[in-house]
């Protein structure tokens, strides 16, 4: 037990050693002077202007602003995509009738829509939304679709002689069995929700991290240019951190996750 | 505990009685069964052994509604079935547990209601209670399998059906389950079709042993040994001896 702890222990130190040098080694040349303040500043500035903006309140607006357009854009995106791939996953006449068409739309890159989008919806929320939306529902779509149709048949076929309801089968067999694709399509999608927010809220917005860095931009505040950047990162971190979470939890009769 | 056992043993069941006549499967072209009568009485352990695909597994299958007949008929207890009979169970050479229930709960899927008391009276009849509150990933596979005849075992079936459920396991697990299995069927009188490759293990179990050759019946033999049967008596390693050579057609190795 306690050289397992002493070895994780030191796999973390160990992985962190990197990005720490790296922050220390930028943090020197900005003071030294070797690195202007305007092509990077240093580390230790852009922790003071966070703290600034922070304490402030226009940090919190900001976020909330990004935070709330994401997560609309994921709920309306993501159970779009859920039911659609549930509904085809399920019927073969539904995956005959929608799943080519979805397929072709699929092939487009979805940053060449952008023009259309604003065209469409304005440079308001709409088009910011739609566009996180469009983006989260098809890893959604996509692999609901294949977790409902790569269910173990055998399975399946146990639960008919054990005289289980349709409904009962679906709940028991189906669903758990298409759960772990499904989530790796969420974790995906969580992935394309944050890129799409960050070109959304670069083109054009009044509030919203994008809409900081963007305006920092126009002063040269190269600071709170990095500090909106590094808030993506976390942002894109945590939101997987929180994907995993939900694995471990749903998958935990999986040897992959038992510890 | 130890009353909810005797309850299941109480209202064990007696076994169903099949008749099958000209049964015929078809795959599109290829005719896989030619016509089988076969007759079952009520509580008795047939064995069908046969090479692989002989048919001896789409005729378990048939029996047990998960396949339509082309032609003839299945008739159980006297009636034409059609479908999955409500009181047959059948076990797979795989366990198919659902890896996301515990053993538990596997063994309780499709009981109406008090469920868990009579899972762990069945879990308990195959010695794995204590294993309940498992996932199946982390048993091995012969505990699997028991998972798997506790689950059948649950419904008070009285028929099993037995598709090659001992095929994967090793050597000792194997004789293991064959007296697990012939313990719970003098216990519950239920009737038993087991499948199998394994000369040996038919002898060992069945009452009488059915050789499957080509979609035919070609041997039906009945096996008068007392139970408990001993593996190196000399009257079951002629008897096994008479049905292998059969299978193999008198040709030990070929050349």
């Amino acid at each position: 037990m306690s050289s397992r702890t002493k070895s994780f222990r030191s796999d973390w130190l160990l992985s962190w050693l990197l990005p720490v040098t790296i922050v220390l080694g930028w943090q020197l040349a900005a003071q030294a002077g070797w690195l202007s303040t305007r092509i990077l500043p240093a580390p230790l500035d852009v922790l003071k202007v966070g703290v600034q903006l922070a304490s402030s309140g226009e940090l919190y607006h900001h976020f909330l602003a990004s935070f709330k357009r994401a997560v609309t854009g994921l709920l309306i995106g993501g159970s779009i995509g859920f039911l659609l791939g549930f509904v085809t996953g399920l019927s073969r006449l539904a995956q005959n009738l929608i799943d080519s068409s979805i397929q072709m739309v699929r092939n487009v890159p979805l940053l060449a829509l952008v023009p259309l989008v604003i065209l469409w919806f304005g440079i308001g929320e709409g088009g910011k939304i739609f566009l996180v939306a469009l983006a989260v529902f098809f890893p959604i779509y996509l692999n609901t679709f294949h977790g409902l149709r790569s269910v173990d048949k055998d399975l399946i076929e146990m639960g008919r002689t054990y005289g289980l309801s349709r409904f009962a089968l679906f709940r028991e067999v189906i669903l758990p069995g298409a759960l772990p694709s499904i989530l790796v399509g969420l974790r995906m999608s969580l992935g394309y929700m944050w890129l799409f927010l960050v070109v959304a809220e670069t083109i054009s917005a009044n509030e919203g991290i994008g809409y900081m860095t963007m305006n920092a931009r126009e002063f040269l505040q190269t600071d709170v240019m990095v500090l909106g950047i590094a808030i993506y990162a976390l942002l894109g971190k945590s939101s997987d951190v929180l994907a995993g979470l939900l694995e471990r939890h749903c998958l935990k009769w999986h040897k992959g996750y038992q510890t | 505990m130890d009353a909810r056992v005797a309850e299941v043993e109480v209202s064990s069941s007696t076994g169903i009685a099949i008749n099958t006549s000209h049964l015929v499967k078809r795959y599109g072209e290829r005719e896989v069964l030619h016509g089988l009568d076969l007759a079952i009485a009520p509580g008795e352990f047939v064995a069908i052994v046969g090479r692989s695909g002989c048919g001896k597994s789409t005729f378990l299958r048939l029996l047990a509604g998960l396949e339509q007949t082309t032609a003839g008929a299945i008739v159980l207890d006297g009636k034409t079935s059609a479908g999955i009979h409500p009181d047959a169970r059948i076990m797979f050479q795989d366990a198919r547990l659902l890896p996301w229930r515990t053993v538990i709960q596997n063994v309780a899927l499709g009981l109406p209601k008090d469920k868990r008391a009579a899972a762990l009276a069945a879990l308990l009849e195959v010695g794995l209670a204590d294993r309940a509150d498992e996932w199946p990933a982390n048993l091995s596979g012969g505990q699997r399998q028991r998972v798997a005849l506790a689950r059948a075992l649950v419904h008070q079936p009285r028929l099993l059906l037995l598709d090659e459920p001992l095929g994967a396991l090793d050597a000792l697990t194997r004789i293991e389950m064959q007296c697990l299995i012939e313990r719970l069927w003098q216990q519950h009188n239920f009737t038993v079709l087991l499948v199998t490759h394994d000369v040996a293990e038919a002898v060992t179990l069945g009452d009488r042993v059915v050789l499957i050759e080509q979609g035919s019946i070609t041997l039906d033999l009945e096996i008068n040994l007392p139970r408990r049967r001993e593996r190196g008596a000399a009257e079951f390693a002629a008897l096994e001896g008479k049905v292998l050579s059969r299978v193999l057609d008198g040709q030990l190795c070929p050349n």
